[in-house]
């Protein structure tokens, strides 16, 4: 295609650009018009100029042709804006949501161990008799937080020990090791209530890691698991 | 600025650069001719040293930022390499996280010295704000540089932190999420803290510019906190303030450099020279000295308050700590400005020094401690109680009680009194 065509080309597009636009000013200012006045023709942009100084309150042309141009720039703003924020969200590789399998034949009563779930500890507690026997002896009424906050049950479950337990092996406790406070990693068998402690902020979790004591607010969350063979969970 | 400028330029290039760009009027009439209370004491010298401090620790870090890696694989250990290989790299380096601790010790003393002497009274209610502002900058650039290193005090620092904003209902998770950049503080937090690190110390030179602007329209408070009258009342800037300024700076150098070359780990913590581990939190997390008041104050809302919960009554308590300052100029209502005229104000003032050193202290130790016979949370909460009361009781209410002393005529009347009590006049 010669130069000259293609200007042609891109000149005709320009031309039906604008008038498109002007079509739609025409029409717009049209309406506003009372039904006497409509056949009148429209203002040129000088005397609409010149009208504007005499009844400011009509508007013109140019300040729809403003306000357009201003109302566009805004969401032309906003969209470029986005990207620069959602940038900093996680990125695909972190999003990737990762399951892990672990072996717990070898965890022993009283013993735990902890794994990394998503950059975050997961703790997987084969607790003792005496932790389980604890856990069901607390009222539901001494509990700071009443809920569950197990991904596997019911959103609204009572913090019951059996509600934090694993279905079926109420010896073996599955939580998200971050303190509900300010994110830190709560230490295994210490504090008042032989369940876990924050270094941080001082909170205290109980045998089956309901917050008891201190500024945290809510229970350690339970993860999503599932046990895939007697010995063997994957959570996530 | 205006009405005071009487610099002529005397060259020919200086008379052909004044007709195109008046830079050298504009600093001049800034830095030499601006009139300043003749009754200024050593406080006053504290922004000069602020500013000064802010040039070293820009030249520093852009000199560390030359070493530095900010990638969490490597991070600790190019820290390390400053320090052991990289030529003056421990000099350096220890001015720049020294340097940190003098600027808020500076800017402590800036911001009680306003206190006291009724800075932030009309007409100076921007300057004061902008002062807020450049502080807040202040405190998210410390955090942020102190997460750099990636030993186990950034990492964990890093993510209570950034926990802050978890408190808040719904918006919580999401803003940490895009804060940190993951489920958890990671590479992504590392770099996005050290793209903000540096840029933050170039915004507090903005604000710094507006604040000094601010002080140049609308003048110096001085120690009596009575307004300049007469030209008897001020000394040209230079070069009486210019020469006090810089002695207070070279003895400000003497103790900053007492802790660069004796005590430069002194301010700092141990467990940050341990590489940052997301499984294992320090058994003492405590913050910078800079930060312990107001982390006493959020550790002291350990209780709901109906459908606030302990964890974002905190945050707020602590946040409302600082963001009380800005309403600062229309909380005191006192018509009075210096504390030296006020009886009553003078007794508040002390103790609220008292108290924030003490929620200082009562940051840096375990809640349950036994402090004089309580545990250290029983008194964090009686502190913080003292703390707002003094900004949302005791000045609101004094304005309206307290019968100040008569102030003196002028600036230059009580220091003709002070030298010759009765000879004179």
């Amino acid at each position: 295609m010669p130069a000259s065509e293609a200007a042609q080309v891109v000149e005709t597009i320009f031309f039906n650009l604008a008038s498109t636009v002007t079509d739609g000013v025409a029409s717009a200012r049209m309406l506003k018009r009372s039904y006497a006045d409509r056949w009148r023709p429209l203002p040129t942009r000088k005397e609409a100029i010149l009208a504007e100084s005499d009844t400011p309150a009509e508007p013109t042309r140019r300040d729809f042709l403003l306000h357009a141009a201003g109302a566009f720039g805004v969401v032309g703003v906003a969209a470029a804006a986005w990207p620069f924020i959602d940038q900093m969200n996680p990125d695909a590789s972190t999003r990737a949501l990762a399951s892990v399998e672990v072996d717990i034949s070898g965890v022993k009563p009283g013993q735990a161990v902890t794994i990394m779930w998503r950059g975050k500890p997961v703790v997987i507690r084969n607790r003792t008799e005496k932790e389980v026997e604890e856990g069901k002896a607390v009222k539901l009424e001494d509990l700071k937080d009443p809920l569950a906050r197990n991904a596997n049950g019911d959103a609204n479950a009572d913090a019951t020990d059996a509600n934090r337990a694993a279905a079926g092996k109420e010896n073996i406790l599955v939580m998200t090791k971050v303190c509900t406070h300010l994110g830190c990693i709560p230490l295994d068998e210490s504090g008042e209530f032989g369940g876990w402690f924050c270094p941080c902020h001082g909170s205290q979790y109980d045998t089956a890691g309901r917050i008891r004591k201190g500024p945290a607010p809510e229970n350690l969350p339970i993860p999503p698991y599932a046990f895939i063979s007697d010995s063997k969970i994957r959570i996530g | 600025m205006s009405g005071h400028s009487t610099y002529v330029p005397k060259t020919a290039l200086g008379k052909w650069f004044e007709a195109r760009l008046p830079v050298v009027r504009l600093l001049h009439d800034t830095a030499v001719s601006y009139p300043t209370p003749r009754n200024l004491n050593a406080l006053w010298t504290f922004g000069g040293i602020l500013a000064m401090m802010l040039v070293v620790q820009i030249v520093t870090g852009i000199v560390l930022a030359m070493h530095y890696a900010a990638d969490s694989t490597v991070a600790f250990r190019s820290v390390e390499s400053i320090m052991r290989d990289v030529n003056w790299g421990w000099l350096i380096r220890y001015l720049h996280a020294n340097g940190a601790s003098m600027f808020f010790i500076a800017v402590y003393v800036h911001i009680f010295r306003g206190l006291y002497y009724g800075s932030y009274k009309p007409p100076r209610e921007i300057l004061w704000i902008l002062g807020v502002i450049i502080y807040l900058l202040m405190m998210a650039a410390a955090f942020m540089g102190y997460v750099l290193p990636w030993g186990q005090m950034s990492f964990w620092g890093a993510t209570v932190i950034t926990n802050f904003f978890t408190a808040l209902p719904i918006v919580g998770q999401p803003i940490q999420t895009l804060l940190i950049g993951g489920f958890s503080v990671d590479n992504a937090t590392l770099n996005r803290f050290f793209s903000l690190h540096y840029l933050l110390p170039f915004l507090i030179a903005g604000v710094v510019v507006l604040h000094v602007w601010a002080l140049h329209v609308v003048g110096q408070n001085n120690p009596l906190g009575i307004d300049v009258k007469s030209d008897k009342d001020t000394v040209p800037f230079t070069p009486y303030a210019t020469s006090k300024d810089l002695m207070w700076i070279v003895l400000f150098m003497i103790f900053y450099g007492w802790f660069v070359f004796y005590q430069p780990n002194f301010l700092g913590h141990p467990d940050n020279y341990i590489e940052a581990n997301p499984l294992a939190t320090p058994a003492h997390i405590v913050p910078e000295w800079y930060f312990l008041p107001f982390y006493a104050i959020l550790r002291a809302i350990d209780f709901n308050l109906g459908p606030i919960d302990s964890k974002l009554g905190g945050v707020l308590a602590m946040f409302g700590a600082i963001a009380v300052l800005a309403f600062l100029p229309w909380l005191d209502t006192s018509k009075v400005r210096s504390g030296r005229f006020r009886p009553i104000f003078k007794v508040a003032f002390w103790l609220f020094g008292l108290n924030a050193l003490f929620l200082g202290f009562l940051g840096s130790v375990k809640t349950d401690d036994i402090i004089m016979g309580f545990q250290a949370v029983v008194w964090a909460k009686l502190s913080t109680l003292y703390y707002f009361l003094y900004f949302l009781v005791i000045l609101p209410v004094l304005g309206y009680i307290e019968k100040p002393k008569p102030l003196p005529v002028s600036i230059n009347d009580a220091i003709l009194a002070k030298s010759a009590p009765s000879s004179v006049h």
